[in-house]
């Protein structure tokens, strides 16, 4: 597709629908939300953006192979379950840090969201290779 | 409740076993995505119906109040769709490409490999 | 413990990712493959070793406890079927090194065989029936991509058989699901034995009985529903039939065995009697639709199918040494068949052919290979002292214990029919001279796998003792489900 209008718009809202692809991740535990919704969201965002420009302009903006950036999100998702067995517990037996920022507020960090992650990143990589292999095609 | 529920999951099943039988591919598939939907609207039944009672603890409670909607059968069935999804998708392309190896969308034509 | 429990899922699932992260370079996958199967082995053979000292380890992921969280659960023969999975994993994987082309390869041959291997043992682990249903999916997930891996026309028209049939097998597992559900609040097998032993609803537990077995049977290939099979098995390469061969099926069965050993206890006197039925046709068609074969592979993939009716026997007689019966003749038959689809693989590259009129000469050009042939053919047609021979012993004398003489005669009728087979096998593809007068070309590493195989075939035929003694005691174990379901719900926190 040409067009000027969407090639434009694409350029704002790629970084904006990523930054709530990374939002709705954040806020996966407790609310709705979740690695596998922003791993859609950032999904669909890159397809908008193979669609306003073309796939290889994706493709070079991802860097990684899409199907490399699903292994890492495996292998991370993987290792978010091991720290729980270091004290003798069971894989995947959730682990928390407390952050105490200046003013007081508290932020808990835990393996929980390095697996929202490793899951986001899959989502990303499985869904951006399926479809940019899709759409490849169609433009042989 | 239950027995329109039941009525539906009969429907679907119904449907969904005779678009499988069917010799068209397409309908092949979209045979057994109904049978799978079927199943799982069959999970959310069985789980007992209830209206207006979400699994949520309230404010300053510490347990569930008695009446209220099975959440195991709903997590059950995100977990199937999500599966059912990715097969889908799966068997889409798949036919897809026999479509293209093969030329033809008729399953009776696909008699080869038969021993 | 915990980590014993979920090294053999997190192993391929590492190996996959790791895959997948070097996408690009087909060499370093291969290696890969190879090393993550290695350590899949030893990890399995480390459970094994755990189980067999200390009885049932169990592990809840995440520290929830039964029936609520994910319950991680083996008994010895569920870590020994973990091991079976490990030899054919590696065996397939060194297998493939020589066998598999690089177009298939670049396409994640290796990271699907690690994620069909991590679906396979989840399976052998899960105490749970609803996870049994999530690793059957993605082993299917894995297997329906290798089957439609390459896009050739056979093959696409076996894939398509083959992930119809499966689909409709895995809707039909969860509507069980979904109603046993309904009935008993749980899917934690351990709990729902004990939940259904509470309540008295014989029809409604025949009624799901059925569904299982129909369910399960599909995926293990029990007449009548194994027209998926032979239909499929011939049309993919070598290294993914053999995998397939040594494992999908055998994941039915011991989902079978799992669920009627512990879920479904009493009150299914129906689905012993259907199953007692079931196990004699599938023998007999089995047998009968290999020898109208000339194809290598399509006279092995009806062999798998009589070879289950072997296992279904020992479920439905239900004594200790009828089941002992069947957990033997399942790892003899894991290897064993595995073996045999790696020698065909290795006669086509040899003959050029999978069709016994075209090939032959195999015997004068390749002696070692035909002897490496002659061990599984021979085990499988149960001929003493190697390992198929004690399997059908077993069953046979389990059999004549229970005063079922139809089935015996059946099993015995069904041996002499495998032999035949073989021995068509052995003088077509070996004996008789290469119609077009060619020598068959050297076979090379593929012996490896092979030779290692039919060593463990003759271990297993020769050091009958030990092997019979951990099927009996698996058995027992089977048999005594209190020990199982106590050790799930009361496990150490």
């Amino acid at each position: 597709m040409n067009s000027l209008i969407l090639r434009t718009t694409t350029g704002f809202l790629l970084s904006l629908l990523m930054l709530f692809s990374v939002y709705l991740m954040l806020r996966g535990h407790n609310a709705p939300g979740g690695g596998f919704i922003g791993g859609l969201t950032a999904t669909a965002a890159l397809t908008l953006y193979a669609f306003a420009f073309d796939v290889a302009t994706v493709r070079k903006m991802l860097r990684l192979d899409p199907l490399s950036i699903a292994g890492l999100g495996l292998a991370l998702a993987l290792c978010s379950g091991l720290p729980g067995m270091v004290g003798g517990d069971a894989y995947l037996t959730s682990r928390w840090a407390v952050l105490l920022l200046p003013d007081g507020a508290e932020i808990h960090l835990g393996t929980p969201l390095l697996f929202d992650f490793g899951v986001y990143l899959v989502v990303i990589g499985v869904g951006c290779a399926v479809l940019l292999t899709m759409a490849e095609e169609r433009g042989e | 409740m239950n027995t329109l529920m039941a009525l539906l999951i009969g429907i679907l099943y119904a449907s969904g076993m005779y678009m499988v039988l069917r010799r068209s591919m397409v309908k092949l598939i979209i045979g057994l995505a109904l049978l799978s939907h079927a199943a799982n609207l069959l999970i959310f039944t069985m789980a007992t119906l209830r209206r207006d009672r979400p699994p949520l603890i309230g404010e300053g409670e510490t347990a569930l109040a008695a009446p209220y909607a099975d959440p195991v059968p709903q997590a059950l069935i995100l977990t199937a769709i999500v599966i059912g999804f990715a097969v889908s998708a799966f068997a889409a392309i798949m036919i897809h490409r026999v479509y293209q190896t093969t030329g033809t969308d008729d399953l009776d034509q696909l008699h080869t490999t038969d021993s | 413990m915990n980590l014993l429990l979920v090294a053999p899922i997190l192993l391929p699932l590492l190996t996959a990712a790791l895959c997948l992260l070097a996408w690009k370079s087909v060499r370093v996958q291969r290696w890969l493959g190879v090393a993550g199967s290695a350590a899949l082995l030893a990890s399995a053979l480390a459970l094994f070793a755990e189980v067999h000292v200390r009885g049932i380890a169990v592990s809840h992921a995440g520290e929830w406890a039964a029936p609520f969280g994910i319950t991680l659960a083996a008994d010895l023969l569920g870590a020994l079927m973990v091991v079976l999975g490990g030899i054919v994993g590696l065996m397939v994987s060194v297998y493939s090194l020589g066998s598999i082309d690089e177009g298939r390869e670049r396409f994640g041959f290796h990271p699907l065989v690690q994620i069909l291997l991590m679906g396979v043992c989840g399976a052998f682990l899960t105490g749970d029936l609803f996870n049994l249903y999530v690793w059957f999916e993605v082993l299917l997930m894995a297997s329906f991509v290798l089957t439609a891996l390459g896009g050739e026309r056979a093959q696409m028209e076996g894939a398509i058989k083959y992930v119809t049939l499966n689909l409709v097998s895995s809707a039909i597992f969860l509507a069980a699901l979904g109603l046993l559900y309904g009935l008993t609040h749980s899917l934690n097998m351990a709990d729902v034995s004990l939940r259904l032993a509470r309540l008295n609803y014989p029809a409604l537990e025949n009624l799901l009985a059925v569904l299982f077995f129909i369910a399960f049977g599909i995926k293990a290939a029990v007449f009548p529903l194994f027209f998926w099979l032979p239909a499929s098995y011939h049309t993919m390469p070598v290294s993914v039939s053999a995998l397939f061969a040594g494992l999908l099926t055998k994941v039915g069965v011991y989902a079978l065995i799992r669920v009627f050993t512990l879920v479904f206890r009493d009150d299914v006197e129906f689905v012993k009697e259907l199953m007692l039925v079931v196990a004699c046709l599938t023998m007999a068609v089995g047998v009968l639709g290999a020898v109208a074969q000339m194809e290598m592979r399509r006279i092995l993939s009806f062999h798998i199918v009589s070879q289950i009716g072997y296992m279904i026997i020992g479920l439905a007689l239900m004594t200790p040494l009828a089941l002992a019966g069947t957990v033997f003749y399942l790892a003899h038959h894991i290897i064993v068949k595995t073996n045999l689809f790696l020698v065909s693989g290795a006669v086509a590259r040899a003959t050029g052919s999978f069709e016994l009129k075209k090939s032959g000469g195999l015997y004068a050009a390749q002696p070692g290979l035909a002897l490496l042939f002659l061990v599984p053919a021979l085990s499988l047609a149960g001929i003493p002292p190697l390992s198929g021979f004690w399997g059908k012993y077993i069953l046979v004398k389990a059999g004549l214990e229970s005063g079922q003489v139809v089935l015996v005669v059946v099993a015995l009728a069904v041996s002499v029919f495998t032999m035949i087979s073989m021995m068509k096998i052995w003088s077509e593809a070996f004996w008789k001279p290469h119609p077009l007068g060619l020598t068959p070309a050297p076979v090379g590493l593929l012996n490896g796998p092979i030779a290692a195989m039919a060593a463990m075939t003759l271990l297993i035929g020769f050091g009958v003792e030990p092997v019979m003694q951990l099927a009996e005691r698996s058995a027992q174990q089977l048999l005594d489900p209190q020990s199982y379901i106590t050790a799930v719900l009361e496990a150490r926190r």
